[in-house]
C-alpha cells in the first residue's frame, strides 16, 4: 500500500509552457506567469520580477482560470432580434456587424458627429479610443472615471501635480506612518498590501479613516469611524492643531508650493484673490533677502511667507498665511467639529500630534546630492516618514474635491508629499495641470474633433460652454454645472441622453461599462430610459452598440453586441500616453498578448475599432489611399506614433529594439516585450528619485525618456488660483458668466482653498426621516462585476447582505432568523437581508457591491443566489438630487468636478415581517445568449 | 499505518499574521488553483453556475469581530484556517483505511487518495474543519502543505513554498520549520507570542497564528498650541523663518 | 452532526443483530431447526444489513475492504475486523444447530463476547472524537451495549431479561442527555479557544469563509431545534423503554405481544439514535458562529 504514497520529495512537471502577460481581473496591472498545459491554461501565478506586484497575487488574479473558460463569454457578433432587454438575439458575423455599425455611424460623421456617445468603462486603453473618438469627431467621449474617483484625480492634479493610485505610492521602504482615508478594498490593490506588510514588517503603524472597518481598516492599529462625507472637517481640524503648534516644514511649504505667492487681499478689487503677476505673467513673491517683489521661480529668491505688500492701494498678502488665518480660526478646532465626524476632538488631537510627531521627530536624511530647478545643490535628501493614501471614500461625496484637496494640503504642510519616507509620484507623474491638455469639443462635421476632449481648465475660458451658455458635450462635462470634470460623467450619459437634454443623440456605443446593471446609479430607471419608446415607438435612444466580452447585464439592451475577447487572448498595451504600471523609482509599461487563442468568432475590441474606423475612413486610421492602416490593435501599438518617436510603447524602441522612451517604431517591440517578461522598465538615477517636481536630474531624465520634451519645473497649489478665477466669475467678474441658479453654488463651492460643505443629498433630504448613511465597497477578491460568473469567486462572495451597526440591528429588533428588511431612500425602495457588524460607523450601513445580478445574465441559472438573495444598493441611488421644485435637474454629482457623489445615499431601515423572502426589486429574467454554464465542475482533471 | 511517528525530522508548517491578513481571499483561490490541477482529484465544485453553488477548498478565511473587554471599538480580525498538521493529529488515528498519515521526514499530514474509502470520519476528528470531503471524486481532500512545490525541482528554488505562501500579497504567512529553533517561524513566533488553535482539544497543531498587535491604544497626546491668534502667528512664523 | 439516515440505520440495526446473536451465542435461547434458521437469518441480516448501509455513507466505496487494514490505531477498522470474527465465529455454531441439531457452548459463549466487542468497537467510532463532546463519555459505550442487549433481549424473546436492561438503558440514556446538556454543545471549547482571539475579548463571527454551504456545514452544524429535541426525547424514551417494559410487566407472554414490542422498541431507538447525531454537535461549528 505504501507504494501508492507521493514520494517523500515528490518533483512533478509544473507545466509544458509559462507565458508572461499582464493581469486584467481588475485595473491594477500585476504581471502573471500562465502555466500552459497542452494548451490549457493550468496554474497563474505573480509574476517576481514585475515592479507592481513583485510576484504576488490576489484572489482574483488566481481565479482567472475560471474567467477566462466562463461560460458567459460571447461567442459571435449579436444582433438584437427581440425588443430590448429581452436577451433575443441572432448570432451574426463581423463583416455584418460592421455593415450595421457603420450604417449607423457613417451618416452621423458627416451631418452631426456629436450624436455619437462613445463611453467606455474600466477600458485601459483610453489613449487609444479616445484617439478613435476624436478621429471620428465626436465631443461624447469618456471612461469611467467620473463614475469612480474623478474627485481623488483631479485634486491631486491641480493640487500637486498627481494624485495617488497610478499617480503615486507611498516610499514603502521607509515610511513609518500610513494613514489610510476611505479606501474600498479595490484599487491598487497588491501593492497597497505587499506596502502594509512591508512597513508593517518594519514596525511601522496604520491609522485608518473609514467608517467601515474592513480590510485595510482591519489591520489598522489605530482605526478612526469617522462619519461618512465629514472626512474634510477632520482633516481641517488637523491642520488647525498643526498651525496652531507651528507643526508645518516652512523650509518645504517656501520652496516648493505657491504659499509664497502674494494674493490680492482687496476684497473691493476686480483681481480680488488672483496673484500679483508681472508683466510676464509670473506670480510674485516677496523676497526674504530684499523684502521687494520678485518672479518666484528666479534663481535665489527665498520666499518670505510672513511679510505682506502694499502696491496701488491694494494689500498683497502670501497665500500661505490667507490659509493660516482661514484654518487657525475657532470654527475648524477639533472641539467644534468632533460631533459632526462622529469622533471624540480627543482623538483628532492625538491623531495631529502623532503626524507631526513622525514627522518632524522621526525626520530621515539620506546622503544624496542633487540639485533643484533654481541650480541649488543639496547635500542630503530630507524625509518625513508620513504617508497617506485615499480613495472613492472621500472622494465619492459631493464634497469630495475638497475634501481630496485639504487631504493634499496636509500632506503638503508636513512636508511628506516626494521626499523619503513620504508620498511619491510614478512616472510620468508629477505633472502639474497646466501641462496637461485643456478639453476640447470643437466639432465639425465630417471632420476630427479640434483637440482632445478631456483635459484640466485654468479658469471659465476653458469650459465647453456654447454662446447660450449650454453644454457642448452630452454629459454637460466643463459647465458651470461641473467646471473642472476631467474625467467626464459617464454617469449622466443615458439620463441626458434620454430627456434630451442638452441634445438628443442618436447613438449609444460604450465599452466594458455595465450601464444596465452596477456600473450606474439609479439601475432600475436606467433600464427604462433604454428600453423606452417615443410617440413614434421608436427608441428614445435609437442605437445603442455594446462590446464586452461576457454576457452581463447590459448586453441585454444592445441592439448590436461585438465581442470582445478574455484578457488572456488579446493584444494590450498599459501605456505611458495613458495609465501606465510605473514605480516611484523606475518608468515602466508592459503589454497583454495571446498567451492562448481564442476558440471563438470573438475579436478585441481595439481590433474591432480598428477594423471599424478604416470602414469609416477615420484619419489615423486609413492610409493614404484609403485602405486600412493597422491591421489590428497589435499593429497600432507597434507602429503609431503620437508624436516623432513617442509611441504607445515606451521600451524597445527603433529598428534594432535598443531605445528607451524615444525611438522609431520597432517592427518586433512586441516579441522583445514578450523575451522580457512581458514589461519595459527604466529605472531612474538615484540624485531623480525624489523632489521630482523640483529635481533638475529627474527634469532632464523625463525628457530624455520622452515623458515630456521641455523640463517642466513648477509648485505645489496650496492655493488654487483656477477655482478662485471660476469663483470670482460667480461674483460678476469677466465675460464668462454662470447661469444665475448656479451662481450662489459656485461662489460657494469653488473656493480656492478647502473648505467643507454639508453633501447635496444630505443636506436636501430630511435628516430625521433618513438618519442612516449607506455605502457600498467591493470585496477584495471581487473588485470588478465580472466577478460573478467566476465558480470559485461567486462561492466565497455569492450573497450580500446590508451590514448594520449594533446599535440599529437592536433597535429595529433584527435577529439571526429574522434578518430581512426594507431600506428606503427619497429615490427607491430595495429588500435585502442585513447582518450585525459592530465595527461600524453608529450611523452607517454598508454592503458589498456589484454581488446582486439580473436574472438571466453571466450564464448563471435564474434562480441564482446573486438574483435571489444578492442586491444592489443603485437603486436608491439617483444620478439627480431630489426636485428642487425649480424645474430643473440638479445632478447628484460633486458640483467641481463631477463625481458621481453616491456615498451621499440617505437611507431609512425597516424590518420586514418573517417568511421566506427574495431581495427586491426583483426584476424579471433576460434569455442568456450564450445558454447556462455546466452544473458541476472539476477542472483540472485533464492534467492528470 | 495511521498510528502517529513518535516524531518528525522537521515540523514544516505555516505562521499566519493576524496582525496583517486584510482578507483578501489570495491564498484561498492560489490554493484552489494549484491543488486543482496538481496533488490528487480536483477539487470539484457542485452546482458552479448555479443557485447556490458549493465546491472543496482547502484553505478558507473567516472573518471575527472581537469587541475588547476593556471597552473601546471593535476590531475586526481576518482569519485563514487549512490543515494545521498537528503533532497529534487525530485524523490520522481514525482512518480506517491507511490513507491518512503524517511523515516522518517533515511532519506532513497527507491522505493518500488511493487508499481513501471516503468515510468522512478523519473530517469529524478534526476540531479545525480543515478537511473537505470532495463531493465529486468522494474522497478526503486537505491541504497538503503543496508537497508537491516545496521539494519541486521543477521550481525555481524561491517558488518552493506552499502556493499560499508565494502569493499572499500582504506576506501574512510565513513558511518554515518549527523543529528548527533558528528558522523565520520559530523566531516569529517567539517575538509575537503565535498561539496555538484550540489547545484544550490537545493536538498540538504546528501551524501558529501570531495575534494581533494591540490596537487603539488611547492616547492623550496633543500639539502645544502656541500660535494660537493669527498675530502670534505671524511672529512665530517671522521667527521660524529666520531659523532656516 | 448529520443525521444521516445510512449511519443511523447502520448504527441501529448491527447493534441489534449483534446483540441478538449474543443472546443466541450464549444459548438464550437455545434453539435449533427451523427456529434457529430463523433467528439467526434475522441476527445475521439486520448485522450484515447494517454494515452494508453504512457502506452507503462512503465517498468511494471501491476502496472500502481497505478499511480491515488499520487495527492498531482505528476503531472504525477494529469494528470491521469484530464484526468479520463474530460473524465468522458464530457461523459454525449457527451451522451446528439449524443443521446439525449441535450447539457448540464454547463457540457460542466465544460469539457473544465477540458480538459485544464489535458493539463497544462501533460505540468507540463515536466517543473518542472529542470534537464532539455530547458523544466523548464512557456513557456512550454503554448507551450502545445496552441497546444492544435491550433490544437484541426482545428479539431473543429473553423478555424479562430484556425489560431489566431496558430499565438500565433508560436510566443511562437520561443521564446522557443531562451530561451531554450540562457539557455545553462545544464543551470547553469557545470561539475565542478556537481562534485565540480570546485575549482581546468576546468574539463572533462577522462574516464566513463563503456565502453558501460546504461539506463542513452540510456534515457538522445540524442543528435541532429545541422543541422538537424534546419531543423526540419523549417518543425515545417511551418507545424503546417505558412502554415495553410495561407491556412485558402486565401483559401475557406470547408470539403476538413481540411484533407491537420490537416495533416500538425499533421506533424509539430510531429516534433516540437520529437524536445521537442530531443533537451532537462539532466544535468546527464555532468557526462558523453557530
Amino acid at each position: 500500500m505504501t507504494d501508492t504514497k507521493v514520494a517523500p520529495r515528490p518533483s512533478p512537471k509544473v507545466s509544458d509552457e509559462v507565458r508572461k502577460t499582464t493581469c486584467y481581473m481588475c485595473a491594477c496591472r500585476c504581471g502573471i506567469n500562465v502555466h500552459l498545459e497542452n494548451g490549457k491554461v493550468k496554474y497563474i501565478e505573480g509574476n517576481r520580477d514585475h515592479p507592481v506586484n513583485q510576484g504576488v497575487l490576489c484572489a482574483k488574479g488566481s481565479a482567472g482560470i475560471m474567467q477566462h473558460y466562463a461560460p458567459s463569454r460571447l461567442r459571435k457578433p449579436l444582433k438584437r432580434t427581440g425588443p430590448r432587454g429581452s436577451g433575443e438575439f441572432q448570432e451574426i458575423s463581423w463583416d455584418e456587424a460592421y455593415e450595421i455599425a457603420a450604417g449607423w455611424l457613417a451618416p452621423l460623421r458627416e451631418t452631426a458627429p456629436e450624436k455619437l456617445a462613445f463611453f467606455t468603462g474600466r477600458d485601459q486603453s483610453q489613449s487609444f479610443t479616445s484617439f478613435w473618438a476624436q478621429a471620428f469627431g465626436t465631443p461624447n467621449y469618456a471612461a469611467h472615471g467620473g463614475f469612480c474617483s474623478v474627485n481623488m484625480a483631479a485634486a491631486g492634479i491641480y493640487t500637486m501635480g498627481g494624485a495617488f493610485w497610478e499617480f503615486g505610492q507611498p516610499d514603502w521602504d521607509r515610511t513609518k506612518l500610513f494613514m489610510i482615508f476611505g479606501v474600498a478594498e479595490d484599487h491598487d490593490s497588491n501593492p497597497i498590501k505587499i506596502g502594509i506588510g512591508k512597513m508593517k514588517g518594519n514596525g511601522g503603524r496604520v491609522i485608518g479613516v473609514n467608517p467601515i472597518r474592513s480590510g485595510y481598516n482591519a489591520v489598522a492599529d489605530d482605526w478612526i469611524g469617522i462619519t461618512p462625507g465629514t472626512d474634510a472637517l477632520f482633516i481641517l481640524a488637523m491642520i488647525h492643531e498643526l498651525l496652531k503648534a507651528g507643526k508645518v516644514d516652512l523650509n518645504y511649504l517656501s520652496r516648493y508650493t505657491n504659499a509664497g505667492f502674494l494674493v490680492n487681499d482687496n476684497p473691493d478689487d476686480a483681481d480680488y484673490g488672483l496673484f500679483l503677476r508681472d508683466k510676464d505673467g509670473t506670480p510674485q513673491v516677496i523676497d526674504r533677502a530684499t523684502g521687494k517683489p520678485a518672479k518666484y521661480d528666479k534663481k535665489g529668491v527665498k520666499p518670505d511667507l510672513a511679510a505682506h505688500l502694499r502696491k496701488g492701494g491694494v494689500t498683497y498678502k502670501p497665500a500661505f498665511q490667507l490659509l493660516a488665518e482661514k484654518y487657525l480660526d475657532d470654527a475648524y478646532a477639533p472641539e467644534k467639529i468632533a460631533d459632526q465626524c462622529g469622533l471624540s476632538a480627543q482623538k483628532i488631537k492625538a491623531t495631529a500630534a502623532e503626524l507631526a510627531r513622525v514627522a518632524f521627530e522621526e525626520e530621515i536624511t539620506l546622503d544624496v546630492e542633487w540639485t533643484d530647478w533654481k541650480g541649488e545643490k543639496h547635500k542630503t535628501m530630507t524625509g518625513r516618514p508620513v504617508s497617506f493614501h485615499a480613495m472613492r471614500g472621500i472622494s465619492a461625496h459631493s464634497n469630495g474635491f475638497q475634501t481630496c484637496r485639504a487631504l493634499h494640503i496636509l500632506q503638503i504642510l508636513l512636508g511628506s508629499v516626494e521626499v523619503p519616507g513620504g508620498f511619491r509620484f510614478k512616472p510620468p507623474y508629477p505633472k502639474p495641470p497646466e501641462a496637461h491638455p485643456k478639453p476640447h469639443a470643437g466639432v465639425q462635421p465630417g471632420k476630427p474633433l479640434d483637440g482632445p476632449h478631456l483635459g484640466y481648465p485654468l479658469g471659465p475660458e476653458h469650459l465647453l460652454i456654447n454662446e447660450d451658455g449650454s453644454a457642448k458635450r452630452i454629459d454637460k462635462a466643463y459647465t458651470w454645472e461641473n467646471p473642472f470634470s476631467a474625467h467626464g460623467l459617464m454617469h449622466m450619459v443615458i439620463s441626458n441622453a434620454y430627456a434630451g437634454d442638452p441634445y438628443k443623440i442618436d447613438t449609444l456605443f460604450m465599452y466594458m461599462a455595465n450601464m444596465a446593471w452596477n456600473s450606474t446609479m439609479n439601475t432600475s430607471e436606467v433600464i427604462k430610459m433604454l428600453t423606452d419608446k417615443d410617440e413614434n415607438g421608436d427608441y428614445v435612444i435609437p442605437h445603442f452598440i455594446y462590446s464586452d466580452a461576457y454576457s452581463s447585464e447590459t448586453v441585454a439592451y444592445a441592439d448590436l453586441v461585438l465581442p470582445d475577447t478574455t484578457y488572456l487572448e488579446r493584444h494590450d498595451c498599459i501605456s505611458l500616453l495613458d495609465r501606465p504600471i510605473c514605480e516611484a523609482e523606475a518608468a515602466a509599461d508592459s503589454i497583454r498578448w495571446p498567451v492562448v487563442e481564442p476558440d471563438r468568432d470573438v475579436k478585441g475590441f481595439q481590433s474591432a475599432l480598428c477594423d471599424l474606423g478604416a470602414k469609416l475612413g477615420l484619419p489615423g486610421f486609413v492610409n493614404d489611399d484609403g485602405s486600412q492602416k493597422y491591421a489590428d490593435y497589435a499593429d497600432y501599438i507597434q507602429n503609431h506614433e503620437r508624436r516623432p518617436g513617442v509611441g504607445p510603447l515606451a521600451g524597445f524602441r527603433g529598428p534594432n529594439g535598443d531605445k528607451n522612451g524615444r525611438g522609431e517604431p520597432n517592427p518586433n517591440q512586441i516579441q522583445a516585450y514578450i523575451d522580457n517578461g512581458g514589461f519595459w522598465i527604466n529605472h531612474i538615477p538615484e540624485n531623480a528619485q525624489f523632489y521630482k517636481p523640483w529635481n533638475q536630474h529627474y527634469q532632464d531624465w523625463a525628457v530624455e525618456i520622452g515623458l515630456f520634451d521641455a523640463a517642466a519645473p513648477y509648485v505645489f497649489n496650496l492655493y488654487l488660483e483656477p477655482m478662485r478665477k471660476l469663483q470670482r466669475a460667480a461674483e460678476g467678474h469677466g465675460d464668462i458668466q454662470p447661469p444665475d441658479h448656479l451662481r450662489d453654488r459656485v461662489k460657494a463651492t469653488m473656493t480656492p482653498l478647502p473648505e467643507w460643505y454639508e453633501p447635496f443629498e444630505e443636506a436636501a433630504v430630511n435628516k430625521d426621516e433618513y438618519p442612516i448613511h449607506a455605502l457600498t465597497q467591493r470585496p477584495m477578491h471581487m473588485y470588478h462585476s465580472w466577478g460573478s460568473q467566476n465558480a470559485w469567486l461567486r462561492q466565497i462572495t455569492g450573497v450580500n447582505k446590508l451590514y448594520i451597526p449594533g446599535k440599529i440591528w437592536d433597535e429595529k429588533g433584527f435577529t439571526e432568523e429574522e434578518n430581512w428588511a426594507y431600506v428606503t431612500s427619497t429615490h427607491g425602495k430595495i429588500k435585502c437581508q442585513v447582518a450585525r457588524m459592530d465595527a461600524l460607523n453608529e450611523n452607517t450601513v454598508w454592503t458589498w457591491n456589484a454581488i446582486g445580478k439580473k436574472r438571466g445574465a453571466w450564464a448563471l441559472s435564474e434562480d441564482a443566489q446573486e438574483a435571489t438573495k444578492g442586491f444592489l444598493l443603485n437603486h436608491l441611488i439617483n444620478e439627480l438630487l431630489p426636485p428642487k421644485g425649480d424645474g430643473r435637474r440638479w445632478a447628484n454629482s460633486d458640483p467641481v468636478t463631477g463625481q458621481a457623489a453616491w456615498f451621499d445615499l440617505r437611507v431609512k431601515i425597516e424590518k420586514a415581517p418573517p417568511g421566506e423572502h427574495v431581495s427586491e426589486p426583483a426584476l424579471p429574467a433576460s434569455k442568456s445568449p450564450v445558454g447556462q454554464g455546466p452544473k458541476d465542475i472539476a477542472y483540472g482533471e485533464e492534467f492528470k | 499505518m495511521t498510528t502517529l511517528p513518535t516524531s518528525t525530522e522537521k515540523k514544516l508548517g505555516l505562521a499566519i499574521d493576524l496582525d496583517t491578513c486584510v482578507g483578501c481571499h489570495a491564498c484561498v483561490v492560489n490554493c484552489k488553483e494549484w491543488n486543482t490541477s496538481n496533488y490528487g482529484v480536483p477539487l470539484s465544485d457542485e452546482d458552479a453556475y448555479g443557485a447556490e453553488p458549493h465546491g472543496s477548498f482547502l484553505n478558507r478565511v473567516h472573518t471575527f469581530e472581537a469587541q475588547p473587554s476593556g471597552g473601546g471599538c471593535s476590531q475586526t480580525i481576518h482569519f485563514p484556517k487549512s490543515c494545521l498538521h498537528c503533532d497529534d493529529a487525530p485524523c490520522v488515528t481514525v482512518c480506517p483505511t491507511g490513507a491518512s498519515y503524517k511523515r516522518t521526514e517533515d511532519g506532513i499530514v497527507l491522505v493518500n487518495e488511493n487508499d481513501c474509502m471516503g468515510c468522512g470520519l478523519c473530517a469529524w476528528a478534526c476540531p479545525y474543519g480543515a478537511r473537505e470531503l470532495d463531493a465529486l471524486a468522494g474522497v478526503m481532500k486537505k491541504c497538503t502543505l503543496c508537497v508537491d512545490r516545496i521539494y519541486n525541482e521543477n521550481l525555481p528554488e524561491e517558488d518552493r513554498v506552499p502556493a499560499c505562501v508565494r502569493t499572499c500579497p500582504a506576506g501574512a504567512r510565513h513558511f518554515g520549520d518549527f523543529a528548527d529553533p533558528n528558522s523565520n517561524v520559530s523566531k516569529l513566533v517567539a517575538e509575537r507570542g503565535g498561539i496555538d488553535l484550540m489547545p484544550e482539544m490537545g493536538t498540538a497543531p504546528v501551524n501558529k497564528y501570531l495575534p494581533p498587535r494591540p490596537k487603539d491604544v488611547p492616547s492623550d497626546a496633543a500639539l502645544n498650541g502656541e500660535n494660537k491668534e493669527p498675530k502670534g502667528f505671524l511672529a512665530w512664523l517671522d521667527k521660524a523663518l529666520e531659523a532656516i | 452532526m448529520h443525521p444521516a439516515p445510512s449511519v443511523i440505520f447502520f448504527t441501529a440495526f448491527s447493534g441489534l443483530g449483534f446483540g441478538l446473536l449474543a443472546w443466541l451465542g450464549l444459548g438464550l435461547p437455545t434453539v435449533t431447526g427451523w427456529t434457529a434458521f430463523f433467528m439467526y437469518l434475522l441476527g445475521y441480516g439486520m448485522a450484515v444489513g447494517g454494515l452494508v448501509s453504512s457502506v452507503f455513507h462512503l465517498g468511494n466505496k471501491k476502496n472500502a475492504v481497505k478499511a480491515f487494514s488499520q487495527w492498531r490505531s482505528s476503531w472504525l477498522s477494529r469494528e470491521g475486523i469484530m464484526a468479520v470474527i463474530t460473524l465468522l465465529t458464530l457461523a459454525p455454531y449457527a451451522f451446528g444447530q439449524v443443521f446439525l441439531d449441535t450447539t457448540l457452548r464454547p463457540l457460542g459463549l466465544l460469539g457473544a463476547l465477540f458480538a459485544m466487542v464489535t458493539v463497544f468497537t462501533t460505540s468507540m467510532i463515536y466517543t473518542q472524537l472529542k470534537t464532539v463532546p455530547r458523544w466523548n463519555t464512557p456513557l456512550t459505550p454503554i448507551l450502545f451495549l445496552l441497546f444492544s442487549i435491550g433490544g437484541g433481549g426482545l428479539f431473543a424473546g429473553q423478555v424479562h431479561a430484556a425489560a431489566a436492561f431496558l430499565v438500565v438503558l433508560g436510566v443511562v440514556q437520561v443521564l446522557a442527555w443531562m451530561q451531554g446538556d450540562a457539557k455545553g454543545a462545544t464543551g470547553d471549547s469557545t470561539l475565542e479557544t478556537a481562534t485565540g482571539l480570546g485575549r482581546i475579548g468576546k468574539t463572533r463571527l462577522l462574516e464566513p469563509p463563503h456565502s453558501g454551504q460546504n461539506y463542513l456545514l452540510k456534515e457538522m452544524a445540524y442543528t435541532v431545534g429545541r422543541k422538537h429535541a424534546v419531543k423526540l426525547r419523549a417518543v425515545a424514551l417511551i418507545c424503546a423503554v417505558l412502554l415495553p417494559v410495561i407491556m412485558i410487566l402486565l401483559l401475557p407472554n406470547g408470539h403476538a405481544l413481540a411484533v407491537p414490542l420490537i416495533a416500538l422498541h425499533i421506533l424509539g431507538l430510531l429516534a433516540a439514535r437520529w437524536l445521537f447525531f442530531a443533537e451532537a454537535a462539532h466544535v468546527v461549528r464555532l468557526y462558523y458562529g453557530k
